[in-house]
């Protein structure tokens, strides 16, 4: 929670920025480059990975996003956005040069630094993979600081799966074992089938010095959870992000919470251990 | 407190007058079935013999208020492109809430842990409350629905309040609660309260013990979390709620909101909202998923956050005041002490006590 800003700042009003560029990941999914207005803004934006923060399009609303670019990687702060609701079908119709709205950083961020020296295994599906692309390149920009980095990403189909552009890189590379699956056959596929859950046990990842990270659908969570634990990962080793509703993203209108607990700052990222000891309404 | 003063019944307009000169007064005045807080002027007729309808909720927490304002532009060199300018927000002016119950300003109390010392500040409420001072009436008139008394209140609770006024003979004994309320007692028109002031505090006394033993609603905050997933429990306690609200809107501390914009042309305003954790829209995410379906998840969380989270988180404070407004005016008459209560006392699955 230190990276929070405790000033005086109005936490509702938005800095603005302008889109630098779009690129359509899937049919519904939407990516977006901004480059925060004001010299040297972008070089003294401090953020963590798994951070999220809150786009405005003025006159719709805003909505919360993870910035799926790495601190490490500061020419722009990218969004990716799945078209579900009224704001997000409002942003896809943005394009290069509009200006857009941002509230961030919001909410706490992945344990990295006490990640450094282990193992990594990301699980992630579909629109999921956008948080653990931040973590997955911040690891990839310090390199030294971890053991091996496994990667398990999952779509429904090909034509599902965000970021293809970087796949083949993830692929080729040494540092990275990436294993890329769909649900159905599909032509020209080459690479596996199956669901992620299944998919997992095949792999059989060993839980020692490891520490897993998923994100995606609840479904796919909770059988990615039940595979972890099969394969013997404790509740501390692995973590997760979690969406939900919300609007001020500061603690204060009441949406998010889980008991005690507010996804927007004292979240996204929860280890299991830490979810198991909230009440049952993810 | 400093020495307590006086005003008589027939000084008391005269007093407003005067306050109303140097600050805004919201007063309670009937408006239609429902007494309301409004902006006092000379000769409104204000109404202090009972519970107002609404809390003075709104003096410092509006039913909706305008975060900013924005303004697009179009480039005349291209039309395809727009600038957006954000605008300065207006300063909340000095204002006096005059005449709330002691239930009604404490609500406060409740929001200022979260609004003013969380990880954010909201800077929205903190001008408001920096610039509001509450007058509270003493309480002589408990009601059938009121359990102020069990919640860490009563009827001549100062939390909340600058002023604490006594009816007493025929007028108010005046006393300050607060150094800003204090600066408010110049007035020539309060003489000193003598041996009234006495007479207050055994009223006052006497009002609170005539309320009852209090009921302990401590236990509540762990057996309310051991009983989350007994949802027939839940069901069943919801079962007569339509998800109206009406129970949220009514309530002094009830906090949550909503963002919305709204727009005319090229320019609008991002708005702040009351919300209604009653709604089933309250938590429906845009993929169709809710982690709240049903008026029995979401009551459990009204009743959870007012009775377990809230106190778990501000050193045990029950983030209620027993006004018992939700319980006067429920359609369907669902009483938020019965729940707890029952929840109290519900026997879990082990077969434990509850609450013990």
């Amino acid at each position: 929670m230190d990276i929070q800003q405790f000033t005086d700042k109005n936490p509702y009003l938005p800095e603005l920025g302008t889109i630098v560029e779009t690129v359509q990941e899937t049919h519904n999914i939407m990516t977006f480059r901004v480059v925060l207005d004001g010299d040297n803004r972008m070089q003294d934006f401090r953020f963590e990975p798994g951070q999220v923060g809150q786009l405005s399009v003025f006159g719709t609303g805003e909505a919360t996003f993870v910035i799926n670019s790495p601190p490490t990687r500061k020419e722009y702060l990218q969004f990716s956005v799945m078209r579900a609701g009224e704001v997000t079908t409002k942003l896809h119709s943005l394009s290069k040069g509009d200006r857009i709205g941002v509230r961030a950083p919001l909410g706490n961020y992945f344990p990295y630094e006490s990640m450094q020296g282990k193992d990594i295994l990301i699980v992630g599906g579909g629109i999921g993979m956008a948080p653990l692309r931040t973590l997955l390149l911040f690891m990839l920009d310090n390199r030294d600081d971890y053991g091996r980095i496994q990667l398990l990403y999952g779509a429904r189909s090909p034509r599902d799966m965000a970021f293809s552009y970087e796949l083949p890189d993830w692929l080729e590379r040494k540092d990275l074992e990436t294993v890329l699956t769909i649900d159905n056959e599909a032509e020209g596929w080459e690479h596996r089938v199956g669901l992620i859950p299944n998919v997992l046990l095949e792999m059989a990842p060993t839980p020692q010095n490891t520490v897993a990270v998923t994100c995606g659908p609840p479904i796919m969570i909770k059988f990615t959870l039940q595979a972890l634990k099969k394969l013997g990962f404790e509740d501390n080793q692995i973590i997760t992000t979690l969406e939900k509703r919300m609007k001020c993203g500061i603690g204060l209108c009441g949406r998010c919470n889980i008991g005690t607990s507010y996804v927007c700052v004292d979240g996204p990222v929860f280890s299991y251990e830490q979810l198991r000891a909230l009440p049952n309404e993810l | 407190m400093a020495e307590a003063k006086y005003i008589s019944r027939a000084k008391l307009g005269k007093w407003l007058d005067e306050l109303s000169q140097q600050m805004l007064v919201l007063a309670p005045v009937q408006e239609g079935e429902a007494v309301v807080f409004r902006p006092y002027q000379t000769g409104t007729e204000i109404r202090l013999d009972g519970q107002p309808t609404l809390p003075p909720k709104e003096a410092v927490f509006p039913a909706s208020e305008e975060l900013f304002a924005y303004t697009y532009r179009k480039n005349p060199e291209d039309p395809a492109q727009t600038d957006v300018e954000i605008g300065p927000r207006a300063q909340p002016q000095k204002t006096l809430v005059f005449g709330a119950r002691p239930c009604g300003s404490r609500g406060f109390v409740i929001f200022d842990p979260v609004y003013t010392q969380g990880y954010y500040l909201d800077p929205y409420y903190r001008a408001r409350r920096e610039a509001t001072i509450f007058a509270s009436v003493a309480c002589i008139t408990p009601e059938n629905a009121c359990f102020c008394h069990s919640v860490g209140s009563g009827p001549g609770d100062t939390a909340g309040s600058d002023i604490l006024l006594t009816p007493v003979d025929q007028g108010y004994v005046v006393e300050a609660v607060t150094d800003k309320g204090g600066e408010m007692l110049g007035s020539s028109l309060l003489e000193a309260a003598g041996d009234k002031a006495g007479k207050a505090r055994e009223l006052r006394d006497k009002v609170l013990k005539d309320m009852g033993e209090p009921r302990d609603f401590t236990s509540a905050r762990e057996k309310l979390l051991a009983i989350f997933d007994d949802l027939d429990f839940w069901e069943d306690v919801s079962a007569k709620c339509i998800s109206c609200g009406a129970c949220t809107y009514l309530c002094p501390t009830c906090y949550c909101f909503n963002i919305t914009d709204e727009s005319a042309g090229m320019q609008g305003s991002r708005i702040r909202s009351w919300d209604n954790c009653m709604s089933f829209q309250f938590t429906l995410e845009a993929s169709g998923h809710n982690p709240r379906p049903t008026k029995a998840h979401r009551l459990r969380n009204r009743v959870g956050h007012k009775f377990s989270y809230y106190p778990e988180l501000h050193q045990g404070k029950i983030a209620c005041c027993g006004c018992g407004r939700c319980i006067k005016h429920c359609p369907m008459s669902v009483d938020i002490r019965e729940i707890v209560i029952r929840a109290m006392e519900h026997q879990t699955e082990s077969g434990e006590e509850a609450g013990a």
